[in-house]
């Protein structure tokens, strides 16, 4: 009647087991901990086996090693949202593609006559000629410009939109490029964002697409969301621009499509440059920190393929000019080109220090964000902020739990033992659970937690006031427990169901810590049901088989 | 010996006075739907955007001080709350500095930050600052709409599932429940003036589904009655069914009401107010439960025409998964 075949208690057993492994790394939490990090450190190659040796003897490495992340609100860190501003891009499309425009149509010189840039929206680029009668043929000119999309979702669709408007040639990207350069946009800043992250080796930082524009990141450990601003670098643009005048104060003024910029070490320096680059950060493919033939630091960089001809074309045309090597809307140097540089590599000398030379390179190799970014949200919580939550949460959980556990012997006597040792197990499998899938703790979850200890004994509560209410029409013990537990069912199923779909929506439309209550109520509720229907009709059934009770007391 | 908060044996009259008990919800939710027209949600910069920096001194707090040193910024509207906690130690002196959204900013700026942080440290130089939270308008205005969003989905999602399960007037039943305690939820927000932030949502969800769980623990054993019993009436299979579930609703609210308060004194202030939301939303679920939801599916009558159904099945076609 009450039997459960071998395989099943087999299972059973095996599936606890195993939660309890996953959970088990958590209870020697800093340990465990120092024992991945030296891991991780030997992987990267960072560290050799015998610096971290006692690092990584502290644990054993055939033991699960798999820990619950620790949230921003328990461990402390900094927390940004931000929005890249994707059509900052359109703008610098448009400024690369005027000296393109502008050759393409100077092959039509005889056709389409002089050709001017005109003041236009950022996103857009308009070309005054000034014979319109050669517009047809100007058009075509630039039209041969424009390529298909690359891009899935975009087939056959060509970049640029082209028309003309009285004499003047109004050239924009084209929707289906927008949303493919938007989505470049978005990818290379997020891999920008976790280089530069990565560059100061913080642990487990996310970071994360949002929406369309958006992108998240948690640094845990990290002094201040200010610092993690300083750290992405809001404005790190490095571009390379032809000079077209220099002087003090007043006597540089900015031409039609020229900017005026000051010099790094001496703002009263200022440079007339033209407003579009002829190279940017992007063509770098590495840049290092080293030192010149005077033993000055320097940072010495190489170029893509591609960066390497322009710039390569570009000196050979303009020896004796100098061109101004710009970060952040700063000259840091405008060296003269003594001859054509063709090899692709080339050094930036400024009055660095070792330091700045070497932060620099990082930049650098970092690449600069193609867009700007504003950020919508930033918290910054402190480590002790994080320790004081965790230390209340625990003491809390262990007073919420023994209160549970007296008070479910005093009503269930012995049954109430095997609720409890359900119960423990059951917090043992979320964490396990929590472990094996990565998952965050939060301060919220770990409300989750101490909610799901009151109610997994839910379940088991059903069951046994089943079961008394069974033994009152005396069937027999056995009997009673057979049918408290198939009648008590479906009562746990549609309860817990209705609770895991609100877990759900909750975890799908939440986020960060609410985020990480609804996982740990979710877990919780699939551990429970689990637990209280399995684990403790087990549990009964092993105590109900040795001793052969005539008569049971729940 | 056997702890028992209910008798074992009951056989109460629960609808003896539910006009009154209805009577009594519907205008705690009136009451709770004026509060928060005419006092409004304190809500927190998750849903009004702003900044809330925590403060933590050594020395006794001086709110006035604070307030004085602020006002020399020219922020707009500054709030400063004194945190007080049992889990504090003794020369632990916490305060939250609210500061108003700022206008043509999205979050608010580094020097801001630098600047509100400095005179404070003139008043105190014991004062560190835990943490700093600050929410654009943007984003809050979103929070809000997904919030809004999220609570009516599962409203909406949980009034399915019912429908399916059982029938749809005790879809109704559960949902109305739902709506009562959600509404007295935000209501006694208004009324104590909690701080309402994004984990508030999480626990008005958390009570949705509290309740639910009480609720529909009490259908079952209805529709399982129903089934025993045909012939007596409805309003007797009620009284039946939840003198049946009693002694589980009340030894289910109580563990996981001894577990919140653990929680509610121990837990420290951070998760303090949300911990009370989800404390409230027991006692008024386990109550709408019994008062609400059954009281009102005595009122729309269920259909008791078995003879369609095979095998006495009451309720719809799922109503015999075993899901």
């Amino acid at each position: 009647m009450l039997n459960i075949p071998l395989w099943n208690r087999v299972l059973i057993w095996g599936l606890v087991a195993l939660g309890l492994a996953f959970a088990m790394p958590n209870l020697f939490y800093p340990r465990v901990e120092r024992h991945n990090d030296a891991a991780a450190a030997i992987e990267a190659g960072t560290a050799t086996e015998d610096e971290v040796a006692e690092d990584l003897s502290g644990w054993p490495g055939y033991l699960p090693s798999t820990l619950v992340n620790l949230g921003l609100d328990l461990r402390g860190g900094a927390h940004l949202l931000a929005e890249v501003q994707v059509e900052d891009v359109y703008a610098t499309r448009m400024d690369g593609l005027w000296p393109q425009v502008r050759d393409a149509l100077r092959d039509e010189r005889d056709t389409v006559g002089t050709i001017r840039r005109q003041a236009s929206p950022a996103d857009e680029l308009h070309v005054r000629i000034s014979q319109p009668d050669g517009m047809t043929a100007a058009l075509a000119a630039v039209r041969a410009l424009s390529q298909p999309v690359s891009s899935v979702t975009a087939v056959g669709a060509m970049t640029l939109d082209i028309r003309a408007e009285g004499d003047t040639i109004i050239v924009t990207l084209s929707e289906a490029e927008r949303a493919a350069t938007d989505d470049r946009t978005m990818r290379q800043s997020i891999e920008i964002v976790r280089r530069r992250v990565d560059e100061v080796g913080t642990r487990e930082p996310t970071i994360q697409r949002q929406g369309d524009r958006r992108i998240l990141i948690q640094v845990p450990g990290i002094g201040s969301a200010e610092e993690l601003k300083r750290l992405i670098g809001t404005t790190a643009q490095l571009t390379f621009h032809p000079v077209t005048g220099r002087g003090g104060g007043s006597d540089v003024e900015a031409g039609a499509r020229e900017i005026v910029l000051p010099d790094v070490a001496d703002e009263s320096l200022l440079y007339r440059l033209e407003q579009s680059p002829v190279l940017s950060g992007e063509d770098l493919t590495d840049a290092q920190p080293a030192f010149d033939q005077n033993g000055q630091p320097v940072v010495t960089f190489r170029l893509n393929t591609a960066g390497a001809r322009t710039f390569c074309d570009y000196s050979q045309n303009n020896v004796g000019a100098p061109f101004a090597i710009v970060l952040d809307e700063q000259v840091l140097s405008a060296p003269t080109i003594r001859e054509a540089i063709c090899g692709g590599s080339g050094q930036i000398s400024g009055n660095f220090t070792v330091e700045g030379s070497t932060e620099l390179a990082v930049l650098l190799r970092a690449g600069a964000l193609p867009a700007e970014m504003t950020f919508l949200e930033e918290r910054t919580i402190g480590p002790e902020l994080g320790a004081d939550s965790i230390a209340a949460g625990e003491v809390a959980a262990v007073v919420a739990g023994i209160a549970v556990l007296i008070f479910m012997i005093g009503s269930y006597g012995l049954f109430g033992v095997f609720a409890n040792i359900a119960l423990i197990i059951n917090v043992g499998l979320i964490f396990g659970l929590l472990s094996a899938i990565g998952a965050t703790l939060t301060l919220p979850g770990i409300a989750g937690i101490v909610l799901t200890i009151g109610m997994a004994v839910d379940a088991n509560v059903l069951i046994f006031e089943r079961i008394r209410e069974e033994l009152k029409t005396a069937k027999g013990p056995a009997r009673a427990i057979e049918l408290g537990y198939e009648k008590a069912r479906s009562a746990i199923y549609d309860a817990n169901i209705t609770t895991f779909i609100t877990a759900v929506i909750l975890y799908v439309m939440g986020s960060g810590p609410v985020r990480g209550f609804a996982i740990t109520l979710g877990l919780g509720i699939i551990t429970s049901v689990f637990t209280a229907i399995y684990v403790t009709r087990l549990l009964i059934l092993l105590w109900f088989e040795r001793r052969r009770p005539k008569k049971i007391e729940v | 010996m056997r702890l028992k908060l209910v008798p074992s044996e009951t056989n109460w009259d629960f609808f003896r006075l539910s006009s009154v008990a209805l009577a009594a919800s519907g205008l705690a939710v009136v009451a709770s739907i004026v509060l928060f027209f005419v006092i409004g949600l304190n809500f927190g910069i998750d849903f009004r955007g702003g900044t809330t920096i925590r403060t933590e001194a050594h020395s006794e707090v001086d709110v006035a001080a604070y307030r004085q040193a602020l006002q020399g910024l020219d922020l707009g509207d500054i709030s400063i709350t004194e945190v007080f906690d049992p889990t504090f130690a003794s020369d632990e002196h916490v305060t939250l500095v609210n500061v108003q959204a700022q206008d043509g900013q999205e979050s608010v700026s580094a020097e801001t930050i630098a600047a509100i942080e400095a005179v404070l440290q003139e008043v105190d130089p014991t004062i560190t600052f835990p943490s700093v939270e600050s929410v654009g308008p943007t984003v809050s205005g979103e929070l809000v709409q997904t919030a809004i969003i999220a609570v009516t989905l599962a409203i909406a999602a949980v009034l399915i599932y019912i429908w399916l399960r059982f029938e749809w007037q005790f879809s109704l039943g559960a949902v109305a429940a739902l709506i009562h305690d959600v509404t007295l939820t935000i209501g006694i927000f208004c009324l104590l003036q909690i701080r309402f932030d994004l984990a508030i949502i999480a626990a008005l969800l958390t009570i949705v589904g509290y309740s639910l769980n009480d609720t529909v623990i009490v259908f079952d054993r209805v529709r399982e009655n129903l089934r025993k019993f045909k012939k007596r009436p409805l309003k007797e299979v009620l009284n039946l069914s939840i003198n049946d579930t009693l002694s589980r609703t009340v030894m289910t609210s109580f563990t996981t009401l001894i577990a919140l308060i653990a929680l509610f004194v121990l837990g420290g202030d951070v998760i303090r107010g949300f911990v009370f939301a989800m404390i409230w939303g027991i006692v008024v679920g386990t109550y709408s439960s019994v008062f609400v939801a059954s009281a009102i599916l005595l009122r729309l009558g269920v259909t008791r025409d078995w003879t369609k159904t095979d095998g006495g099945a009451g309720g719809t076609q799922f109503a015999n998964i075993d899901a």
